[in-house]
């Protein structure tokens, strides 16, 4: 069970006020907030030991080179990679992404197929669809139901030898709703498919092993963990990982240069070009304890609870619709109420101290599929409560009051 | 009326709100009376890029002067545009050119003024003032 006062103590933010109202912040999907142990291990970095990594002899380089990879044994240990040099550390989902995406340039050919589900993030579009364009790979679409979930018998069609990629999120950040990523992965190996999972939203409420998904690759971001912008992660099976091309040339990446001709480093430093973000790595380690000392299974329990709750006193509201209403979900609500747009509903709430997010959340085409301009996002951390709840609730209609 | 006559005559009428809400509540009214866009002149060419919601601007000139019509599909967002519209429908292109726009800033919605907020009042007040430019450029 979760002490959840005791847990709001640990963010110094959740004290602050917005347009003289105590701040609700439901806006957790976007990018969680930061506990005082991470703000600290921050102030620590660059206080005591501030220093760059991999090639200093002295003393401060040391300490941070140990840091640095101390921090990336914990995000082996927690995602259960089996070596530490299949994790790189990246800037975040998106750089992990376009790694992957640019780095299967070589290996396809035209007219072979990659897949994607109907539910994703523009991050895990865009790159795939510019892939595409370099190599005249073909792009099929996962289709969803009406409430948010993928049609698994479609994509069992989609599927065949000419498949070589799948890539999907475990939760989608508009909706919410949890993918059968076991499934997925599990048919796209069956006809010799490699799968990147997205993992920027089930990371903050599920903690996954990659060995036992059996996962090609898997990509998210410190900032939806409690952890710092700009640190991320991107998960490959060894074998992959030494398949894939550099992505970016640079210091650091580099075996042997001359100007004749210049071998790679070995993994994981053949994708980690340039200064990384020490400090955000180092960071990310210490959210990633701070997280597991509150435990996930703990977290999902209660977050759990916060959605059924949520759920239930949102659709009290008269002319509250939810879009993603799969029973398969995480607590992320999106909703609309009659035809007001959420923006509207946005600001005014915003007036009232609420952050949530308004929008199309960077997934245009789930928005096209429901026929809307966009959605109001409220996303529930651990760190929330019922009490936070009821003022989303009572701002929600005193918007809905001002704008009918 | 001139538009600095007109941005008084706003400033005037949200100098008498306390609070921010019955400042929404008048922005809300004002959308209504709105001179709505035709329905023709609802195309994309006339959606103005940079709103979280859909705004579109029709311009005319008529005896040297432009006719805006507008509309939105957020209503706090036509409020803001009908706020602009009030002042520059109407006006000679050179006065909306040299027009400041500080009264925005006097009538509380000054977080509406950010570049990177997502209403995009600063895309349409810009939008406005590339139709008087265009204009202008005619008259010359």
């Amino acid at each position: 069970m979760l002490d959840v006062q005791k847990i709001r103590e640990d963010f110094p933010i959740l004290k602050r006020e917005v347009n003289g109202k105590p701040l609700v912040y439901f806006d957790n999907a976007a990018t969680s907030q930061t506990p005082q142990v991470v703000i600290d291990a921050i102030v620590d970095y660059y206080s005591n030991y501030n220093a760059n990594i991999h090639r200093g002899v002295h003393t401060l380089s040391q300490e941070a080179t140990d840091a640095y990879e101390i921090a990336r044994k914990k995000v082996q240990q927690h995602f259960n990679a089996k070596h530490p040099y299949e994790i790189i550390l990246t800037s975040g989902t998106t750089h992990s992404i376009n790694i992957v995406a640019t780095g299967f340039t070589n290996l396809l050919a035209k007219g072979d197929e990659i897949i994607v589900s109907a539910l994703e993030h523009h991050s895990n579009i865009v790159p795939w669809q510019m892939l595409c364009e370099r190599t005249g790979a073909i792009l099929k679409v996962i289709p969803m139901n009406e409430e948010g979930e993928l049609l698994m018998n479609a994509y069992d069609q989609l599927l065949s030898d000419k498949t070589k990629l799948v890539f999907t999120n475990h939760i989608s950040n508009a909706l919410g709703t949890i993918n059968p990523i076991e499934e997925i992965i599990q048919k796209a190996h069956n006809v010799g498919a490699a799968v990147l999972i997205d993992g920027a939203q089930s990371c903050p409420h599920i903690k996954p092993d990659v060995q036992d998904l059996d996962v090609d690759f898997y990509v998210a971001s410190a900032h939806k963990l409690c952890g710092p912008t700009g640190v991320g992660l991107l998960y490959g099976k060894e074998e992959w990982l030494n398949k894939l091309p550099p992505y970016q040339g640079g210091g650091e990446m580099i075996d042997q240069v001359t100007f004749e001709k210049t071998t790679y480093a070995g993994l994981p430093h053949k994708f980690e070009a340039g200064t990384p973000n020490i400090c955000g790595g180092i960071a990310f380690g210490v959210a990633l304890d701070y997280m597991n000392s509150i435990g996930f299974d703990n977290i999902a329990e209660y977050e759990n609870e916060l959605l059924d709750y949520g759920t239930k006193k949102l659709l009290e509201i008269e002319g509250l619709k939810i879009y993603g209403t799969s029973k398969n979900k995480t607590s992320v609500i999106s909703f609309n109420i009659d035809n007001i747009h959420p923006y509207d509903i946005g600001s005014i709430v915003d007036k009232l101290g609420v952050a949530v997010r308004t929008g199309h959340h960077c997934a245009q085409p789930i928005m096209d599929f429901y026929k809307i301009p966009g959605t109001i996002r409220a996303s529930f951390s651990f760190y929330n409560t019922k009490e936070e709840i009821d003022i989303l609730v009572e701002a929600i209609k005193k918007a809905k009051m001002m704008l009918s | 009326m001139s538009i600095q006559e007109l941005q008084e005559e706003i400033v005037d009428e949200f100098s008498m709100f306390d609070d921010w809400m019955q400042r929404y509540e008048y922005m809300i009214d004002l959308g209504k009376s709105l001179p709505l866009i035709e329905e023709k002149y609802k195309i994309d060419e006339n959606i103005i890029k940079g709103c979280q919601s859909k705004v579109w601007v029709h311009a005319e000139m008529k005896d040297d002067k432009i006719e805006f019509t507008a509309d939105s599909d957020a209503i706090i967002t036509k409020g803001i545009i009908a706020i602009l519209i009030r002042v520059f429908s109407g006006q000679h292109p050179k006065d909306i050119m040299d027009a400041d726009t500080a009264f925005i800033d006097e009538i509380g919605l000054k977080e509406h003024l950010s570049p990177t907020r997502a209403n995009g009042l600063v895309s349409m007040i810009k939008q406005l003032k590339m139709y008087a430019i265009a204009y202008q450029t005619q008259l010359n």
